[in-house]
């Protein structure tokens, strides 16, 4: 039935080096209770949870998932497929490239989560279990044993190092940690994908279509959340679930394939974002939409700074702000000093050029000494930033930036006789303000976006890593290090600058508390460090996504409130001990956080 | 004539220590001259100054009739010196392919830099088999191939080699030598330092012994190969 090995004879206690599972479970009972489990998750969501739909999302209905339930289905059915891709199942076995196991676990994990979460918040909100109607607690049970079968199928257990009889006791112990780890860790290895061989290009071209609409539907379902406990559920399910699929090794299949049509990949990505403030009936999550991009765009333009050039920037957010403020004061606000309106295309060159010219200013001093000064200038030059804006009053001293109060009522961009402030309907769509301001701020993250490829490929782009990883060797190349740094200091800034002057008009108002170093709501300068670090230095995707998580989670979960600082900081001290390349890693950059792993026989190019 | 390189009297200090203390030697173009030694002679000092990672406390050095006292390390290579350092610094999480490009970073004739990466590729096919291969995954050998390889692809005028052989098998030493034959050969200019006197006086025009921070004796290959004293203190015999 299965090409597993069965498990050992004596089940109490597994041997390393076999594979066995927990319990002692015969594999084909534990594989069965998994897919199982998984088919019966996917039945209960069409039963009723609870019996009144006071709890968000209306869990009374039967035949028809609605909220946390839709979520419990996706998670029972992939737990489902994998269960039977494992089995060997004809047609479902291309589910499943690396091997099912590792990903069943996944799966299983990800409905479980998402129905015990449900069921549990049920209970809570509404005061106990008696809320729950059986569809809730076949929908616990189903998944309890999907994650139980699924995690007593047979696993290749590691070897234990011998212990030595001289340590002590607490030696000991600290030696079966690890080994208890090393287990864990090896209960969900996954194999090596093996490579996707050359399809027709019309069929990748469509695989990559369905990729694409994949994202789009996950990250419009993830805005469009309406209550927390439905938001929860998503980080769960989504968490999970791509953890399953990248088990499987479907993640790096489908890496392979946009690999192969880069461009086409590119394009399709715009084309899906620009599909986005379609798929809303108002503006309100376009705005949400426009922030995110806002913060992305800026995060990707640090990425080049930190991430391809290896330059700890901490300040990065007042470039942000010196690019707002620029195109603030030539907007015709009536708090701006001057009395000038420009159009937009000469504040987009005033708000690049400002924040280049202070980008040289600080970069140039800075960049000749070691890295730790540029972190610390930087820190210092953002904060001296906010200060001095506020500052500009008019009485602490000239009167430029209206200190703390800001430059208020600046007016709607129009550009060629389209207004950004007004509402206007194409092709039945009603695009509104918000809606209007994220077209064109997707334009500005498709520059940044090109900046960065340009760049990453080039032979500048050569010489940033080149001064990143032997800064002698590079000297003895030729490469002037001061130089080529301060061309991406000078780059970054000007590309945070071009990000402020949209900004400056989708916000109203520009105010000096806009650009902290840390603060509850991004883009800060920690968070833009963080959207980098977590979604992946030296990649164009990974930003993109981190910044997005970064800016929905406190935006979502605003129960967090005082917290949310806290919980920030333990899953970023989580994320670098456990994943360390971030979420979307770079092929270079692994190899530098993962030294004992095998080499990749083939590097990529930067950026992914 | 003047030579390609002539240094006079260089003196180099690592804060009060000097590790240089007043050499003078020179490099015709066409030559190869080794720079022989025992540990901490200075020769990796000596060879790190001629290419602006250090700067001299005294003392001149010319290349190509100019004087490189001043001039920064990224400059030096402009002008045509070029420098494998020892312990190869080769880029590890690099291409093999991306190594080179870098070497040609100051040139910017694309032609002549595809030619000169095939080049490489033929003098060390192993280089051009892995070329899309992270370089810190070749081994030693192959790394100086490498660094060899990337020294070259700036067209250097002089080329500067830092213990090409150093921690190589026999064999490898063997392959190695001959390509700095073969580059001679092809007229390169090389100044070669080397632990291995033996190989790296057979093949040299003109060699200078070192010893902490001054040249003890000079001649041809040929002379410093049959000195007596030589062939008891760098080749072992009594
Ligand atoms: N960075 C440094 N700081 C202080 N002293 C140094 C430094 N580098 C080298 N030295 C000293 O300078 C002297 C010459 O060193 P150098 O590396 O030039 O020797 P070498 O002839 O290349 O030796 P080897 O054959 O072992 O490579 C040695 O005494 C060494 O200890
Ligand atoms: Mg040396």
């Amino acid at each position: 039935m299965t090409t597993q090995t069965t498990a050992p004879e004596t089940p109490s206690a597994p041997v390393a080096g076999r594979t066995s599972g927990a319990l002692g479970m015969p594999a084909p009972v534990a594989r069965a209770l998994a897919t199982g489990g998984g088919v019966l998750s996917v039945v209960s969501t069409f039963l009723a949870w609870t019996w009144t739909s006071e709890f968000p999302g209306d869990l009374t209905v039967y035949g028809y998932p609605g909220g946390l339930q839709v979520l419990v289905l996706i998670a029972g059915a992939l737990t489902a497929l994998f269960g039977l891709s494992s089995y060997g199942v004809k047609g479902l076995t291309g589910l499943t490239p690396a091997g099912g196991d590792g990903a069943l676990r996944f799966a299983s994990l990800a409905a479980f989560g998402t129905a015990w979460y449900t069921v549990i918040a049920i209970s809570s909100t509404l005061g106990g279990v008696v809320n729950l109607e059986p569809g809730g607690y076949l929908a616990a049970a189903a998944s309890l044993i999907a994650v139980l079968g699924a995690h007593t199928l047979p696993f290749e257990r590691p070897e234990p190092d011998p212990l030595d009889p001289d340590e002590s006791a607490w030696e000991h112990i600290k030696h079966r940690l690890a080994h208890g780890w090393q287990t864990v860790k090896a209960s969900y290895a996954g194999g090596t994908p093996r490579p996707v061989g050359a399809l027709p290009s019309y069929a990748e071209i469509l695989i990559i279509v369905a990729i694409l609409a994949l994202g789009l539907t996950v990250f419009t379902y993830g805005i469009g959340t309406s209550y927390d406990e439905l938001f929860i559920g998503f980080l769960i399910t989504a968490g999970f679930g791509f953890a399953a699929l990248n088990k499987a090794g479907l993640v790096a299949q489908a890496s392979q394939i946009t690999a192969r049509h880069q461009n086409i990949t590119m394009v399709g990505a715009f084309v899906a974002a620009a599909l986005f403030p379609f798929t809303q009936t108002d503006d309100q999550y376009a705005t949400v939409g426009v922030y995110i991009l806002i913060f992305a765009t800026v995060a990707l333009g640090l990425n080049i700074v930190v991430g391809l050039a290896g330059l700890l920037d901490l300040g990065y957010v007042a470039f942000l702000g010196v690019g707002a403020y620029a195109a603030a004061l030539v907007s015709g606000s009536p708090s701006s000093p001057f009395d000038v309106h420009f159009p937009f295309w000469a504040a987009v060159l005033v708000g690049a050029a400002a924040s280049l010219v202070f980008g040289v200013l600080i970069g140039a001093p800075t960049l000749r000494l070691r890295g730790d000064y540029l972190a610390i200038v930087t820190l210092g030059f953002g904060e001296i930033f906010r200060i001095t804006a506020n500052n500009l009053d008019g009485t602490s001293g000239p009167d430029l930036t209206n200190g703390s109060n800001g430059i208020a009522s600046i007016p709607n961009l129009d550009i060629l006789g389209f207004d950004f402030g007004a509402q206007h309907d194409v092709g039945g769509f009603t695009i509104g303000r918000f809606a209007n301001y994220f077209f064109l701020m997707l334009i500005i993250t498709a520059v940044v976006v090109l900046v960065f490829r340009r760049s990453g490929d080039s032979r500048i782009g050569r010489a940033w890593v080149a001064i990143r990883e032997d800064e002698t060797a590079a000297h003895a190349m030729g490469i002037n290090g001061f130089r080529v740094k301060l061309i991406a200091f000078a780059v970054g800034a000007s590309l945070a600058g071009l990000a402020g002057t949209v900004q400056a008009h989708v916000t109203y108002t520009v105010t000096p508390e806009q650009y902290l170093f840390a603060g509850p709501i991004p883009p800060n300068s920690a968070f833009l460090l963080a959207a980098v670090v977590l979604g992946g230095m030296g990649t164009i995707s990974g930003p993109l996504i981190g910044a997005s998580l970064l800016f929905l989670i406190p935006n979502k979960l605003q129960f967090l409130g005082d917290y949310q600082l806290l919980a920030f900081g333990v899953a970023l001290i989580l994320l670098m001990r456990f994943r360390p390349e971030g979420l979307i890693p770079n092929r270079r950059r692994q190899l530098e956080f993962h030294e004992e792993a095998e080499a990749p026989a083939v590097l990529t190019k930067a950026g992914a | 004539m003047t030579a390609l390189l002539e240094v006079e009297d260089l003196r180099v200090a690592y804060g009060k220590i000097e590790a240089v203390k007043g050499i003078s030697f020179k490099v015709e173009a066409g030559e190869v001259v080794t720079l022989i030694g025992t540990n901490g002679a200075g020769k990796t000092t000596t060879l790190r100054t001629l290419s602006g990672l250090l700067r001299p406390v005294g003392g001149q050095i010319r290349f190509n009739g100019r004087s490189l006292k001043k001039v920064p390390a990224h400059q030096v290579v402009a002008l045509g010196l070029a420098h494998s350092p020892e312990g190869r610094h080769i880029f590890p999480r690099m291409t093999i392919e991306d190594n080179l490009r870098l070497g040609a970073f100051l040139r910017s004739d694309r032609p002549g830099i595809e030619k000169d990466i095939q080049r490489a590729y033929d003098l060390f096919p192993i280089l051009g088999e892995r070329s899309k291969q992270a370089a810190g995954t070749l081994s030693g050998g192959e790394q100086q191939m490498l660094a060899m390889g990337r020294a070259l692809m700036s067209q250097p005028k002089l080329l500067m080699l830092d213990e090409p052989s150093m921690g190589l098998s026999p064999i490898m030493m063997q392959k190695i030598m001959a390509t700095i034959a073969e580059l001679k050969a092809q007229g390169t200019t090389i100044l070669l330092v080397e632990q291995n006197a033996q190989a790296a006086l057979s093949l040299a025009d003109h060699g200078h012994v070192m010893e902490v921070g001054t040249v003890v004796l000079s001649g041809t290959g040929q002379e410093l190969l049959h000195d007596e004293s030589v062939r008891k203190a760098y080749l072992g015999e009594d």
